[in-house]
């Protein structure tokens, strides 16, 4: 049964000391009421006990979870550890902004149960992080790679942001090679992508980072994956890397392979068998929701067999594990397409499955399209 | 018949006319307050939005005058393009006056002389209206000015109104009593009734609107639709109120509809001649000529199974437009079609809205082409007016187009641009003519096909509206013309070839590359787009391979909102024609039809 399947849950920490021009993820920087959202996340648990029993991923986002005061942490996972059962061999991670890492904070997590820290890097060069709006320095962020070594914690990773004017390729490979240093079990190099919707988008983009032109893009993406296949990480999403297979992201590989996820928090997105839905984009409307005992949701959808299918291509082609070849033979044409996308190189297949190659990453919301998945093969319905 | 007056509104474009003709309607008395807001004149959602009409309705209005005597004025509405002069210049010859009307805050404007001219041909009587002097813009005297000097009229004479707050209604329909004279024609000779409009009604057949001339027509007649030969049996007769309204008779002078079995709006011709059937020795009303298509363009439906649909939709739209031809055709890169004939582009832009639109019908449309006579060795002669249909050109002779003989109105200020444009395509022969101070007519001999793609928007554009123009078609001049073949990524897409003078063959066909260039989606591969003549590449554009198009992150919130676009990408596909390996969208064929500057 779907509800005895372990899911992941999330909880979408809704805090940053500053905004950053380029990211539209839903956060304030008025931090007045963080130390009352670990009430909040009671609240709204308490809504889903009855749904949701087990857990086997913990993984605290945002937002800048960092930002929360001393304790709040660990209060929100002992509310979680309470409310819901979270097994033994989870993945617990927390984001981390390398402005908030202290010993003291990294005692807490342990302690709370962490076991593995994503920290917000973005660039090791100051003038970089400077077009990008971060607010701490380069020094600062190899300090606490350094502090989180020394407490202990082996699984680590970095997130890297490249392909940006001001950006050099010695400078993107000067960041890179930083981040090796520190032999990171897991490393995200984003492309910087700039969506409408960022706060400081429209009238003040002259604030905004400019991103390369295509073909700079992918001699980027190239060499970056290149690098990093030669040094024996593992290219395993578009903009994801890991040293081992077992450093493989267990929490965000949920996203990718349509398993179960509870998102608590504003703005955050759960999944299950077929559903999706998710919470409103305001702290206050979400906590008016939660006074009301009602969840605080702001919209959901029924994904249909077409629309199942759909997200399984376009999320599939994303990631090494690529797509069932039994899953291509169900669309009308798939076997024909597949067949072209393997002449151009763009994926391969691999015990029964269709991966993408390097080119085909490149390309990976374009495949989907070459699909006809409205039509089903031979049988109807 | 004295109490009769037969009248049109003809107007430079937005100077009022429909607003007027609803006004004169209100005060009739035919429509009350309400009503008056959702009806109007040209009632196809198309004419409204191009602010044109196409289709003549016809309207008879009764009236008292201020002497108490009572009128039946009938006005007859006249389609406001010069794809349809023939229309045009039938309704004028079933009336005997109109109002001219002219925009107080813009005054004499090219249109409004190129009306003056029509009715003067019609021997029509005039009367001005000043129209829209509500405006605080509105220069009353200027206008009046122009009136005397730009069109030879009695300022005196010219009515003030305004159609929209309904001042001077009453003043127009006075002086229609007035001014226009009552017509004429003998109620006791034999029938002789001109065809002007025909409407297709799904339970009676063709509505035929018409103005009779002489003698009368009743229920239970037999008339004989002249130059058809065609018999039918007379079952209704009367006149429109917007809906139409039975009559006993209708008789000289009068104008009104006919009922009489016709199956269809293609089952009459607009400028026939009705007359009795026994009337062995009938003469036609003058005028009469056979309008034929002189524009051509093959439709596809996008989707090739929606094949079906579309001819059953040509055979309900050609119900109601006498001058549509189509016929079956077939394309290698697009499949089954239609091949169809058309009186203009803006015949053929109407055709491919209301298809699309009313009838549902989601199609490509092929850039059109006149029709071009080739003589062949041997001296046999073919027509051909699809490009795909082209001879052998080891075979031809000689190739003959169809020209035309252009007049121009404009300001003489415009004479150098308008030059420049005619002689750009292939204009000859030009003559010019002071017909005011200040105000020239240009004419010119053109190939046909040189203005069918966008040369009355051009000269519009050129001459800041102030342009206006008429052609008649003239006859087949030898020309050295060549075949344009593009291809696409190698592939020859048959629906895209043109027929050019061979001088105008390279800057055609690059014209067409740079459109699909802008309108094909970049695919995961090098696009070649070529023009070439006999095998010989003359134009050349590329479309870039799209290289990279992943998004960075795709993680719990993004992925409804990436799907999405993705379910829309679709969508768009769907519009897509496939040519080998290249999707090419609808747009791209629509296109290529397109004047280069827009
Ligand atoms: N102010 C004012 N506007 C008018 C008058 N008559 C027409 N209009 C406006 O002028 C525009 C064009 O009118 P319309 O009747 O559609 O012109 P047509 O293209 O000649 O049929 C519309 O926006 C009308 O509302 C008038 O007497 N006064
Ligand atoms: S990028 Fe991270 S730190 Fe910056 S505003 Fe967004 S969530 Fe906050």
């Amino acid at each position: 049964m779907m509800n005895d399947i372990p899911a992941g849950l999330y909880v979408h920490v809704p805090f940053c000391r500053t905004k950053c021009p380029y990211c539209d993820f839903y956060s304030l920087t008025d931090l007045t009421t963080a130390a009352a959202f670990a009430d909040d996340i009671r609240s709204e648990a308490e809504l889903y006990r009855r749904d949701f029993r087990e857990f086997d991923s913990l993984y605290l986002g945002g937002g800048t979870p960092s930002v929360l005061p001393a304790g709040k942490i660990a209060r929100i996972t002992g509310i979680l550890r309470e409310l819901f059962s979270l097994s033994e061999s989870s993945e617990i991670t927390i984001e981390v902004n390398p402005d908030d890492v202290t010993k003291d904070k990294l005692e807490e997590y342990k302690d709370a149960g962490f076991n593995r820290i994503s920290v917000g890097v973005q660039s090791f060069v100051g003038g970089e992080l400077e077009i990008l709006g971060r607010r701490h320095d380069a020094r600062r962020a190899e300090r606490a790679l350094q502090l989180i070594r020394e407490e202990g914690f082996t699984n680590f990773g970095l997130d890297l942001i490249y392909g940006y004017q001001g950006q050099t390729r010695e400078s993107w490979l000067f960041s890179l090679e930083t981040a090796l240093r520190f032999s990171p079990r897991h490393l995200s190099c984003y492309q910087l992508t700039l969506s409408d919707s960022t706060p400081l988008g429209g009238k003040r983009s002259l604030l905004r980072p400019v991103i390369f032109e295509e073909e700079k893009q992918r001699s980027f993406f190239l060499e970056t994956s290149r690098l990093l296949t030669d040094r024996g990480y593992i290219h395993y999403e578009v903009s994801n890397y890991a040293r081992e297979e077992k450093y493989i992201a267990v929490h965000n590989s949920r996203y990718w392979r349509h398993l179960p996820y509870l998102g608590l928090g504003p703005a955050a997105h759960s999944f299950r068998g077929g559903r999706r839905w998710w919470n409103l984009s305001s702290l206050r409307l979400y906590r008016e929701s939660l006074r009301e005992k009602k969840r605080p949701l702001r919209g959901e959808e029924e994904l249909d067999r077409g629309r199942l299918l759909l997200e399984e291509l376009m999320l599939g082609f994303r990631t090494r594990e690529g797509v069932p070849l039994t899953l291509i033979r169900e669309i009308g044409g798939g076997e024909e397409v597949l067949n072209g996308l393997l002449e151009e190189k763009l994926v391969v297949v691999n015990a029964g499955r269709a991966a993408p190659t390097r080119e085909g990453f490149l390309l990976a919301d374009k495949i989907p399209l070459r699909f006809n998945w409205g039509e089903k093969n031979g049988r109807g319905g | 018949m004295a109490r009769i007056r037969n009248f049109s509104i003809t107007a430079h474009i937005d100077h009022g006319k429909s607003t007027l003709a609803d006004r004169l309607i209100q005060y009739a008395g035919l429509v009350d307050e309400r009503e008056f807001h959702d009806q109007i004149l040209d009632n196809m959602d198309i004419e409204r939005e191009r602010g044109i009409t196409i289709k003549s309705q016809t309207v008879c209005l009764p009236y008292t005058s201020r002497s108490g005597e009572e009128y039946i004025l009938n006005l007859i509405d006249t389609p406001g393009h010069v794809d349809f002069s023939y229309e045009v210049s039938r309704a004028l010859a079933s009336c005997e006056g109109i109002l001219l009307l002219v925009d107080a805050s813009q005054g004499v404007e090219a249109q409004t002389q190129a009306n003056l001219y029509l009715a003067l041909e019609h021997d029509l009587a005039i009367i001005p209206v000043i129209n829209k002097i509500d405006l605080p813009a509105a220069d009353i005297e200027r206008t009046r000015e122009m009136i005397e000097a730009e069109l030879g009229l009695d300022p005196e004479k010219a009515i003030l109104c305004s159609a929209k707050e309904g001042k001077g209604i009453e003043d127009i329909f006075e002086a229609i009593t007035r001014e226009i004279p009552a017509p004429s024609g003998r109620v006791e000779a034999p029938l002789r009734a001109l065809i002007f409009d025909a409407q297709y009604d799904s339970f009676r057949g063709a509505i035929i609107s018409c103005r009779i001339f002489d003698g009368r027509v009743r229920p239970g007649d037999m008339i004989r639709l002249f130059s058809l030969g065609t018999v039918h049996k007379v079952e209704e007769v009367g006149v429109f109120r917007l809906r139409r309204e039975k009559r006993k008779e209708l008789g000289a002078g009068e104008v009104g509809y006919i009922i009489a079995g016709v199956k269809t709006v293609s089952d009459t011709r607009v400028g026939d001649t009705i007359v009795l059937e026994e009337d062995s020795k009938a003469l036609p009303l003058p005028g009469f000529k056979e309008v034929k298509p002189v524009v051509f363009s093959s439709i596809y439906p996008i989707n090739s199974d929606d094949n079906a649909s579309l001819a059953d939709a040509l055979e309900r739209y050609k119900l109601n437009d006498a001058a549509l031809t189509y016929q079956r055709d077939s394309s290698a890169a697009l499949g089954q079609g239609f091949r169809c004939g058309f009186l203009g582009l803006l015949h053929l832009e109407v055709f491919q809205e209301r298809l699309e639109r009313e009838f549902n019908q989601a199609i490509i449309m092929t850039s059109p082409s006149v029709r071009y006579k080739f003589v062949l060795a041997g001296g046999k002669e073919v027509t051909v007016e699809n490009p795909e249909y082209y001879p052998d050109p080891a075979l031809i002779e000689y190739a003959l187009e169809p020209y035309i003989r252009a007049t121009i109105l404009v300001p003489d200020r415009y004479m150098g641009a308008v030059m420049t444009l005619c002689l750009g395509r292939r204009g000859t022969n030009s003559h010019f003519n002071y017909i005011t101070r200040g105000r020239m007519e240009i004419n010119f001999d053109m190939p046909l096909a040189e203005i069918i793609h966008d040369f009355y928007d051009k000269l519009k554009t050129i001459t800041q509206g102030y342009g206006s123009f008429d052609y008649d078609l003239l006859d087949y001049r030898r020309d050295n013309l060549v075949k344009v073949d593009i291809l696409v990524n190698g592939e020859v897409v048959d629906a895209l070839a043109t027929i050019a003078h061979v001088d105008r063959a390279r800057p055609r066909a690059k014209e067409i590359c740079d459109r699909l260039r802008k309108e094909i989606p970049r695919h995961m591969f090098k696009i070649a787009i070529q023009g070439a003549v006999g095998g010989k590449i003359i134009a050349r554009s590329t479309i870039s391979a799209l290289r990279k198009d992943v998004t960075a992150k795709c993680y719990g919130g993004d992925i409804t909102r990436k799907r999405k676009l993705l379910e829309k990408q679709a969508k768009g596909k769907k519009r897509m024609k496939m040519i080998g390996k290249v999707m090419i969208p609808q747009s791209a064929f629509v296109a290529v039809l397109k004047s280069d500057d827009e």
